[in-house]
């Protein structure tokens, strides 16, 4: 493996003279996304377990990966996101409450009912992309979208990332080799941790970590300690400042690992060894976090038992508003498959229209059938 | 004999095979030793060591490339694709390569396999875990393509698939995984491809379906003899390519009222080959236009997936229709 970055130690310190570029609000911000996003998994773990949603990713060990790569980013930059990115959303602001109504497919959801949960997409107050399920499909997504930027001039950086599984994909082969031949403003952020449900890393490639792979691509790239949240910071800081300067892409490994299961489907005891799990426990990300923030004196006991009760309550109250909000309307199955509604898909909408109040299932605000 | 839920029979059926003869391999995403996201491959890798089934890297391309070469080269390789709607990075792959190897080599080189892969939806799986694309195959000549409903279909068929000179794309209706169960044989037997499952009999309605819709029609038929007397004739018709074209027209003589019912889109779908079929072959029986029961022409949906998927009043609808004409 290649040289990794980490700026936080294990006992929270850093070099002297260390400057993270954030003020300590800032700071305190990035810690609480941390909670943010185990309350989210914490909530959505307990409604799907009750049968209110079908399924949910947790992100438990890779908050600082998310974390960090966010804060590294512009409101003016694209996120790329995997479905495991709840934390570069809840960063830049994305409300709970809106990620909650995709999680409950609800009339309000973005995406109006129509994806599995936690497939997110947002444009404001920053671009994070509408997730697919297909893996590795939106790297090349990411390329062309940077292209854009870079024939208009902007200096947007487009940060897309994926998972150790999604480098074996065709789109991550395509998507790193336009990209260093068009040398667009991309940042590759390859989120290693550990395993893809259940293969692991060692069979999932036989390179000495993913970094290395820029290489035969012609790209540089950056091993980094992804429980590290400054370190993933600086990683993606530095990226992206030579894509704004016209330098092309560069591809970020960030070490991690993944202490839950793949989804709320999956049961990893059957095959991730309890001693890497044991190993992992003692890296916590948030943990490594608060004892550099102690050592800041920005971390007390009570602020942290404060932190916990809101983020929870602020989640707890998204979940429930979202569980109220009704169903989206049946007019939701056809639409948007065009921009414009063609005879056919209008002729099979009304058919349902029809049936449904025949029925009596048509269901609360449904009026006439509006497309 | 054993009662077996489908998940169970596709088991049993991936053991027999493999203990039968030693060229079987499985692989694929996650097939090792978590048995596959559904359990299909449970107990395969400790039973025939991590050289006959074991996970691959993420790649559908790779899965399908490789198991190709290996079915040139002596191997009997079953790939699992882990959800159909994933199978397109391999889309290439099948189309172009398994499906034409024979073709083009003038018979020299061949691809028997199977790539098994579960479709359909009823599990709140969204846009990518719900799809029904045995349309996009079925138009592939040199591929066949197999889709059981029973316990007992998904075993025999499952075996008939391993032992075929071709590549079979051999899709599982994961709506049907756990929700049925049947009696199964124990060790080896075939049901033949390219044949069609009389369902139940019946003179008023033919109605042609396969996969997750089986049960659905199923229902509606007992509602139309119990609410209006009308006898469906139920045909499953579990290989669609090549297809037993004969069996298909035979069954529209009987009744001369056709229904056919799929989850699939209705546009290009399987509906209107079997349509396509009977208004060429014997359009003359036939007492009332064809009607198909459909999913819609949109993506798949989430939240209102219920709606999207023909249920059995919608069946029934259309059983009434055609019998009322
Ligand atoms: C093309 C494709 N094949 C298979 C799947 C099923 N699947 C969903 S997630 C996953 C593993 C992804 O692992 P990785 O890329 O390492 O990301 P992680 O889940 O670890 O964050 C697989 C195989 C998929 N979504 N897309």
């Amino acid at each position: 493996m290649t040289d990794m970055l980490t700026v936080i130690s294990s006992t929270g310190a850093t070099k002297k003279g260390y400057d993270a570029g954030l003020s300590d609000e800032e700071l305190l911000h990035c810690y609480r996304t941390m909670l943010l996003v185990r309350s989210f998994d914490e909530i959505c773990l307990k409604l799907q377990r009750s049968g209110r949603i079908g399924f949910s990713i947790p992100n438990l060990g890779i908050e600082a990966t998310q974390v960090g790569a966010a804060s590294a980013l512009r409101k003016t930059d694209w996120i790329f996101p995997s479905y495991r990115d709840f934390g570069m959303a809840l960063y830049h602001g994305i409300p709970a409450l809106e990620m909650m109504h995709n999680m409950f497919g609800n009339a309000e959801d973005a995406a109006k009912g129509r994806q599995m949960p936690v497939h997110f997409s947002f444009v404001d107050p920053i671009h994070f992309y509408s997730i697919s399920s297909p893996i590795g499909t939106h790297l090349p997504h990411a390329v062309g979208a940077a292209y854009a930027s870079q024939l208009r001039q902007e200096d947007t950086v487009h940060l897309v990332s994926f998972g150790d599984g999604g480098t074996s994909s065709c789109g991550f082969h395509s998507g790193m080799n336009f990209a260093a031949v068009w040398k667009a403003p991309v940042v590759f952020l390859c989120q290693n941790n550990g395993y893809a449900i259940s293969c692991p890393s060692d069979e999932q490639t036989a390179s000495d970590g993913y970094a290395i792979k820029a290489e035969a691509y012609g790209m540089p790239h950056q091993t980094v300690d992804g429980n590290d949240l400054l370190a993933v910071r600086q990683a993606v800081l530095d990226a992206s400042e030579r894509a704004r300067k016209g330098e092309g892409p560069t591809l970020i490994e960030a070490v991690t690992f993944r202490m839950g299961g793949h989804s709320t489907s999956d049961d990893p005891t059957k095959y991730v060894p309890k001693e890497i799990v044991d190993k992992w426990k003692k890296k916590d990300p948030v943990e490594r976090f608060r004892k550099f923030l102690e050592k800041r004196k920005l971390w007390t006991q009570k602020l942290e038992d404060q932190m916990r009760k809101e983020t929870l309550a602020e989640v707890d109250a998204a979940a429930k508003a979202a569980q109220k909000v009704a169903k989206p309307g049946l007019e939701t199955i056809f639409s948007d498959v065009y921009a414009e509604v063609p005879a056919h898909i209008r002729q099979q909408g009304e058919f349902l229209f029809d049936l449904s109040k025949r029925r009596g299932e048509a269901d609360a605000g449904d009026g006439e059938f509006p497309l | 004999m054993a009662n077996l839920t489908l998940i169970q029979a596709v088991n049993d059926g991936l053991k027999t095979a493999m203990r039968a003869d030693e060229s079987v391999v499985m692989f694929g995403e996650d097939v090792g030793p978590k048995g596959g996201v559904f359990l299909a491959t449970e107990g395969l890798t400790a039973e025939f060591g991590k050289g006959r089934c074991f996970d691959t890297p993420l790649s559908e391309d790779g899965i399908i490339g490789t198991a190709i070469g290996m079915a040139m080269n002596g191997l009997r390789p079953v790939a699992e694709i882990q959800f159909q709607d994933f199978i397109f990075p391999a889309f290439d792959q099948i189309v172009s390569e398994a499906a034409k190897l024979r073709y083009r080599s003038g018979g020299q080189y061949t691809a028997p396999m199977v790539i098994r892969t579960p479709y359909g939806g009823g599990i709140r799986g969204g846009l990518y875990h719900s799809q029904s694309g045995e349309a996009y195959f079925a138009h592939t000549a040199g591929l066949k393509v197999v889709i059981p409903s029973t316990p007992h279909d998904a075993k025999g068929l499952l075996l008939a698939s391993i032992q075929d000179p071709d590549p079979v794309l051999f899709m599982e209706p994961k709506a049907l995984y756990r929700s049925v169960k049947g009696e199964v044989p124990e060790g080896e037997y075939t049901v033949d491809l390219s044949t069609l499952r009389t369902v139940r009999e019946g003179r008023d309605v033919t109605v042609y379906c396969y996969g997750a819709m089986v049960p659905v029609v199923e229902k509606a038929a007992a509602q139309a003899k119990e609410q209006r007397g009308i006898d469906c004739l139920i045909i499953d018709l579990r290989t669609l390519l090549p297809l037993d074209e004969e069996g298909v027209i035979e069954a529209a003589k009987q009744t001369g009222r056709v229904v056919v019912v799929h989850e699939a889109p209705r546009f290009c779908g399987y509906g209107a080959e079997i349509s396509a079929m009977i208004a060429e072959r014997c359009i003359e029986y036939m007492e009332a236009p064809v009607k198909r029961v459909t999913g819609f022409d949109t993506p798949f949906p989430n939240t209102l997936e219920h709606h999207y998927l023909p249920d059995e009043r919608r069946v029934l609808d259309a059983i009434e229709a055609v019998y009322d004409f």
